[in-house]
Order: structure tokens, then C-alpha cells, then sequence
């Protein structure tokens, strides 16, 4: 088998791989990026809102009044520390990309023009704040093509098109790099590293109505779990409460910031009843829910009374062309509808996952080695994640729109920061674990195996396993119904066994790659659905009707899901800041 | 690498239907399983090409429905928004 070695290996080329891989470049460290697809084509390209900074150019703000917001927009499970550092940082990280040439859109005074978006305040909770910054509607490509440019000038070396099949490891812990597949030769390689980072992004994939796009299947995080590492904080998975009904795609939270507002079947405004003062523009986890609560009590639109909508009409067709081009071209495509005309079909989509694999605020890999306090949050040597694949914690229970933009691109380059020090106090590759490569090598090959009984296909069981998933573990979230959605996923997850390619080429076998996130998403469904029916609280994201009301008193900690024997254990939140004073938790009236 | 036979190419063309935006993946895949076979070899030429688009491109061009500069590339922009 071909084998390379690299100072540093980086999975995943979004905005979080690709502002580390440019600290290791530009430090001429060896770095190798790894991407299933072809860079500029990561999920980030599809961030379009924006990212947050308190830079203060429209109105008054503050990095404390940022952080105070993240804090709160968490629910209080975000971690202080990570949450007060990544506040303070977003203001030079915008800074820098626009010197390394993100676009963005300016005011009349040259400087950047900053929009309101949800959960945004003045004043520690007081009246709205303007603090996304975006590049028109294409923030996302224009962050990860001026990245990219300065990768290919630093001489990173991609691996564009291959996919990470699991993490070699010793029996020390130690990660020693990746077994991957060049999609185009179906050939395996093997990457050894330093250290790596792992930056694959969210795993939206695991819902039938999901915003992300198709390769967001969680390979990393699944990775992380084969390898041993748990997973933190899985229950909590945001549904953005705009997407377009029966599809997934996203109608921005910027619609609702140009003044765009929900109505329902009566044509009431309702937000008014769930939010008196941020109304259309709270924090989202509470219009998902006012939107499901409208539908379950009747007040549902369309013929099956199954979706809410959206009125922009009233801002009128010039303001819609200008600050919202796109959203209406969407519209005619997706629903069949004009939003300068009609209301736009909406319904609660699949969209982020605020849980991920767990690090500190250097984006170092962490887990429990013992039951002690100090114990909890022991560092993997070498080991490191950013991005929506991790948890540092900075979204808690929730996160704020604008503010995964901002996790990516703060936490990708500490990570490289960190890694440079690291691979110089060890400059050696560690000897290679040739158990670990094989079982690798398996799991790559099994597919090809004689089935035991009958075949199934990936497609099949695929929705089989999302309509679960949205079944059980999606918006609303009560006691039978999700221990009978982890009983139907342990047994669904059985199937996975039989599942064979129906087309075994070598060259571009999509086949065996579908095969190979599929058992992705099975592990990342199983973490969601085992952390979400244990958690006997509503917090954020995680809402149920049998526990209503947050449990500060139990339930204020991290969930940690270990993929042998579907095990959760349990971690302290870190509530205090590195600088300023605790936020204490209090009840999230918006 | 050596020349792709056909089936092989329409499989490297699959996985450059992977976007990073959702309504690309749900258009472009559509179109390469239920059209693409049936176009003369200009058009899956123009296809071809298309593909190696940025996502944001290829937004504005099938979704936005603005006019490309690239003239050899329209016919098949308009086809795929006909469809
Ligand atoms: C429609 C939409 C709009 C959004 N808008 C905003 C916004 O306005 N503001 C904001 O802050 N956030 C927004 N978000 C969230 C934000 O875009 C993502 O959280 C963020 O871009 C994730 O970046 P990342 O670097 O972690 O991963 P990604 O950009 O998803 O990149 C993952 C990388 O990993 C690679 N990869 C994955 N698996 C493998 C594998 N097995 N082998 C090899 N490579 C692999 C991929 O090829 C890719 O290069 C939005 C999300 C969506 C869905």
C-alpha cells in the first residue's frame, strides 16, 4: 500500500481545515489536507448569512455583549472559557480575512456593514444588535476561495478527492494518521502524521430534512468514535426554522433580519405570543419549536396543514432583488412559489450540530481518563478537531446564527497555532500499529464480502434510517417516543451488516463511498438518539414536553456518548470565563 | 491516469455532482441521472465544463437565473433549468 508521511494531517478543507492548514503552511511545516471533494466545494461555501464580530460599525457593541448573547443563546451549557475566547478573537480573525481579501459588503463610510441577526444584543440583553459581517450573499465562498489561494501560495499539499476511512491509532492512544481512498482509483493510502486535525464538518445527512448538503454524513465524528473517543454533546442539533417545506433547503435568518415575519393558517403573526420582544428574530431553537407547536395545535398551512409561512412580500420587489436575490430564485425553484407575490412554505430543517468531538479551547482533543474532576478532560496527545465536527464548548444547547462561521475560522487557526508547538516538542512519527491499519483496511473491503442472507442496498436503508431519525430524535422529543426510536436504531443498525455494493468498480465508485457514510450516519444517529432519550430536561436545541423546564440543578453538564455498549457518561460545564465574571444561568426570555 | 470508459466517466461525474450546497446536489443529480445520456456529445461536453464551476457560479447561473459570460456554457444552463 502507497504511504506517505507529513508533519502535520489535516481532514477536511472547509473554513476550519483549510485557516489551519495555512498557520502549518506558513510556518513550512510538511502539511497534507485531505477533502472528499474538491475544496472550494466544502459545506462552507453554502454559509451565505454571514459571521459574527462585534466590531460596532452600525451601532454600539462590545465582545462581552457577544459573549454574553453566546452564553445565553447556549442555555447556559457553553463553556465560559472557550466561549469568552472565541468572543474576543472574532474581532482581529475578520480583520484578517479581509486583509487576506474577503470581500465584504461595505457601508457608505468604507467600513463593513454589519447585520442584525438573531439573538443579537445591545447591553447584555437589551435592544437588537447589528454584528454579522458578510461578503453580499456568498460570505462562505468567498472565506474558503481566499483560503484556499493562500494554501496553494504557502504550498499545502491537498489530497483533493480522497476519502478518510478511519483513524490509525496505537494501543497507546497515540493517532498516527489516516487510512484514505482515492475516490478516483478506489486505491487505499496511507497518511501518516505528527499530528492531526480532524475539520469534516456536520453530519446533517442523518435527518430526512436536512439544509446541509449530501456529503455532510459526520465521517469524522464517526472516526473519533471507532477510534475510542466519545462524542459530547450530541443531543443537541438545531433545526433552523426556515427551511423550505418538504425539501430542506434554508430560506436565510437574514429574510427575517430585512423584516420578513411568520404567519400562520389564521394569518396571525404568532411569533408576537412566543417572543414579545425579539419576535421573528429570536433565538432559533425557540421559532422551531413556536413553529411545530402552531402546526400540533392545528394552525398549519397548505392542504395537509403540515408547514407555516413566510411573509416577505410586504418588503417589497425592490429590497427583495437587492438584499435577497437569491431567496426568491430558491423559492421558485424549490417551492414553486414567488415571495414577492406569495408567502413562502416553511417547516423546521435539520441544520446544525452543536455537539461534536470534545477539545478544549486550543481545539485539543479531550476525554475522561478517570472519574475525578481533574480527570475529565485529559488531552490526547497530537489529537485535534475544529469546526462543526468538534465541541469546544462554544454553542452549548444552541448556537447563535453567525457564530458557526466564527467557531470554524477562530478555532481551525488555534489549532494550528497549537499544532506547531506541538510537532516541534515531537518531531518524531511514532512507529506505525499494523492491527490498527487492518482493521481499517476491513472495513473498507467488507462491503465486498458474500452477504449472510440477503443483500441490501445503501439507498434503502439510508431513508430508512433518516425518517427514523427525524421520527424520534428530531424537533419535539418525548420519553416513549425516543427510547422507541434507540430500540428501532439498534435494531435497524443490525441491517447494516448485510448492506453490499451493487456495483464493485474501482474508478469513482460512489457506491462504495455511500456505503462507507452510511455506516457514518448510523453512528452518529446512534450518539444523538442515546444522549437525546437521557436527557430528561428542555434546554436549547433539546426540547421535551414530559421536561419542560431546564434542570440547572441535574442537568447543568456535558453529555459524552462512547460508541462500545452505546455508553453515556457525564462532564461538569467550565462557568468560568478566563477574564470577566460568570454568567450566571437564568430563564432565556427573548 | 488512463482514459475512463464511459460508465466510469459518468461515475466521475456523479461524485462532481457532490456540492457543498444542497439545492446543487438536488439539481445536478438529477439532471446527470435522468438527462444526461440522452444529450448529444456538445452537450455533455458543456456539462462536463460546467461542472468544474464554483458552487456560487453555478447558483447564479441555475438558480439566480443570471445570464453567464460563458457563452459556451448557456445552452446547457438553459436546458437544465427548463427541465
Ligand atoms: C445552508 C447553510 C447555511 C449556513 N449559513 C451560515 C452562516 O451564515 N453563518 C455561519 O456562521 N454558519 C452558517 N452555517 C454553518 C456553517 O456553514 C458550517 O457549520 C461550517 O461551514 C462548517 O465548516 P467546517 O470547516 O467545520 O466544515 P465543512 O465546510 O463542512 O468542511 C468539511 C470538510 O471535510 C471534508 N470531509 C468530510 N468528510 C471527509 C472524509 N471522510 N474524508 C475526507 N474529507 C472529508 C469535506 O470534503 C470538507 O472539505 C450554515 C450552514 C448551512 C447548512
Amino acid at each position: 500500500m502507497k504511504t506517505v508521511q507529513f508533519d502535520a494531517l489535516i481532514i477536511g478543507a472547509g473554513g476550519a481545515g483549510m485557516n489551519a492548514a495555512l498557520q502549518l503552511a506558513d510556518a513550512q511545516l510538511q502539511v497534507a489536507v485531505v477533502s472528499k471533494v474538491f475544496p472550494t466545494r466544502s459545506h462552507t461555501v453554502a454559509a451565505q448569512g454571514g459571521v459574527n464580530a462585534a466590531l460596532g460599525n452600525v451601532m454600539a457593541d462590545k465582545w462581552h455583549w457577544h459573549m454574553f448573547d453566546t452564553v445565553k443563546g447556549s442555555d447556559y451549557l457553553g463553556d465560559q472559557d472557550a466561549i469568552e475566547h472565541m468572543c474576543r478573537e472574532a474581532i482581529p480573525t475578520v480583520y484578517e480575512l479581509e486583509h487576506n481579501g474577503v470581500p465584504f459588503s461595505r457601508l457608505d463610510n468604507g467600513k463593513i456593514y454589519q447585520r442584525p441577526f438573531g439573538g443579537q444584543s445591545q447591553e447584555f440583553g437589551g435592544k437588537q444588535a447589528a454584528r454579522t459581517c458578510a461578503a453580499a450573499d456568498r460570505t462562505g465562498h468567498a472565506i474558503l476561495h481566499s483560503l484556499y489561494q493562500q494554501n496553494i501560495r504557502a504550498k499545502t499539499h491537498f489530497f483533493d478527492e480522497y476519502f478518510a476511512v478511519d483513524l490509525i491509532r496505537d494501543e497507546e492512544g497515540f493517532i498516527l494518521g489516516v487510512l484514505a481512498l482515492e475516490i478516483a482509483t478506489g486505491e487505499p493510502i496511507l497518511i501518516e502524521s505528527k499530528a492531526t486535525l480532524i475539520a469534516t464538518g456536520g453530519g446533517g445527512q442523518v435527518y430526512r430534512t436536512t439544509s446541509n448538503a449530501h456529503i455532510n454524513t459526520g465521517d469524522g465524528m464517526a472516526m473519533a468514535l471507532r477510534a475510542g473517543i466519545p462524542l459530547q454533546d450530541m443531543e443537541f442539533f438545531q433545526f433552523h426554522p426556515t427551511g423550505i417545506a418538504g425539501k430542506g433547503m434554508l430560506i436565510t435568518e437574514g429574510v427575517r433580519g430585512e423584516g420578513g415575519y411568520l404567519i400562520n393558517s389564521e394569518g396571525e403573526r404568532f411569533m408576537e405570543r412566543y417572543a414579545s420582544m425579539a419576535k421573528d428574530l429570536a433565538s432559533r431553537d425557540v421559532v422551531s419549536r413556536a413553529i411545530v407547536t402552531e402546526i400540533n395545535e392545528g394552525r398549519g398551512c397548505g392542504p395537509n396543514k403540515d408547514h407555516v409561512l413566510l411573509k416577505v412580500d410586504h418588503l417589497g420587489e425592490e429590497v427583495v432583488a437587492k438584499r435577497l436575490p437569491s431567496i426568491r430564485e430558491s423559492s421558485r425553484i424549490f417551492a414553486g412559489i414567488d415571495p414577492v407575490e406569495e408567502p413562502i412554505p416553511v417547516f423546521p430543517t435539520a441544520h446544525y450540530m452543536m455537539g461534536g468531538i470534545p477539545t478544549d479551547r486550543f481545539a485539543r482533543v479531550v476525554m475522561p481518563l478517570g472519574e475525578e474532576q481533574d480527570e475529565q478532560n485529559a488531552v490526547i496527545p497530537g489529537l485535534y478537531a475544529a469546526g462543526e465536527c468538534a465541541c469546544a464548548s462554544v454553542h452549548g444547547a444552541n448556537r447563535l446564527g453567525g457564530n458557526s462561521l466564527l467557531d470554524i475560522l477562530v478555532f481551525g487557526r488555534l489549532a494550528g497555532k497549537d499544532i506547531i508547538d506541538y510537532v516541534k516538542n515531537n518531531p518524531e512519527h511514532r512507529p506505525l500499529n499494523q492491527a490498527s491499519v487492518d482493521r481499517a483496511l476491513y472495513r473498507l473491503n467488507r462491503w465486498e464480502l458474500p452477504p449472510e442472507g440477503e443483500a441490501l442496498s445503501v439507498n434503502e436503508l439510508r431513508c430508512e434510517l433518516q425518517k427514523l431519525m427525524e421520527d424520534h430524535a428530531g424537533v419535539f422529543r418525548s420519553e416513549e417516543v425516543m427510547q422507541k426510536g434507540v430500540l428501532k436504531l439498534q435494531a435497524l443498525r443490525k441491517k447494516l451488516a448485510q448492506v453490499r455494493l451493487q456495483h464493485r468498480g474501482k474508478v469513482f465508485n460512489t457506491a462504495r463511498i455511500e456505503a462507507l457514510e452510511l455506516e457514518n450516519l448510523f453512528d452518529i444517529g446512534m450518539a444523538i438518539a442515546v444522549a437525546a432519550a437521557n436527557r430528561k430536561e428542555s434546554r436549547g436545541a433539546h426540547a421535551r414536553p414530559d421536561y419542560p423546564k431546564r434542570d440547572d440543578q441535574n442537568w447543568m453538564k456535558h453529555s459524552l456518548y462512547f460508541q462500545q455498549g452505546d455508553r453515556l457518561s457525564y462532564k461538569a460545564v467550565r462557568s468560568t470565563p478566563l477574564s470577566v465574571e460568570s454568567f450566571p444561568p437564568k430563564e432565556r426570555i427573548y | 491516469m488512463s482514459r475512463l470508459t464511459p460508465a466510469e466517466e459518468k461515475a466521475r461525474l456523479r461524485w462532481q455532482c457532490r456540492r457543498g450546497l444542497l439545492e446543487l446536489d438536488f439539481i445536478l443529480a438529477e439532471f446527470l441521472e435522468q438527462h444526461y445520456d440522452d444529450l448529444s456529445d456538445a452537450l455533455q461536453q458543456q456539462f462536463v465544463c460546467l461542472l468544474e464551476q464554483s458552487d456560487p457560479d453555478l447558483q447564479r447561473w441555475l438558480i439566480s437565473a443570471e445570464l453567464t459570460d460563458f457563452l459556451e456554457l448557456r445552452e446547457v444552463i438553459g436546458l437544465i433549468r427548463r427541465l
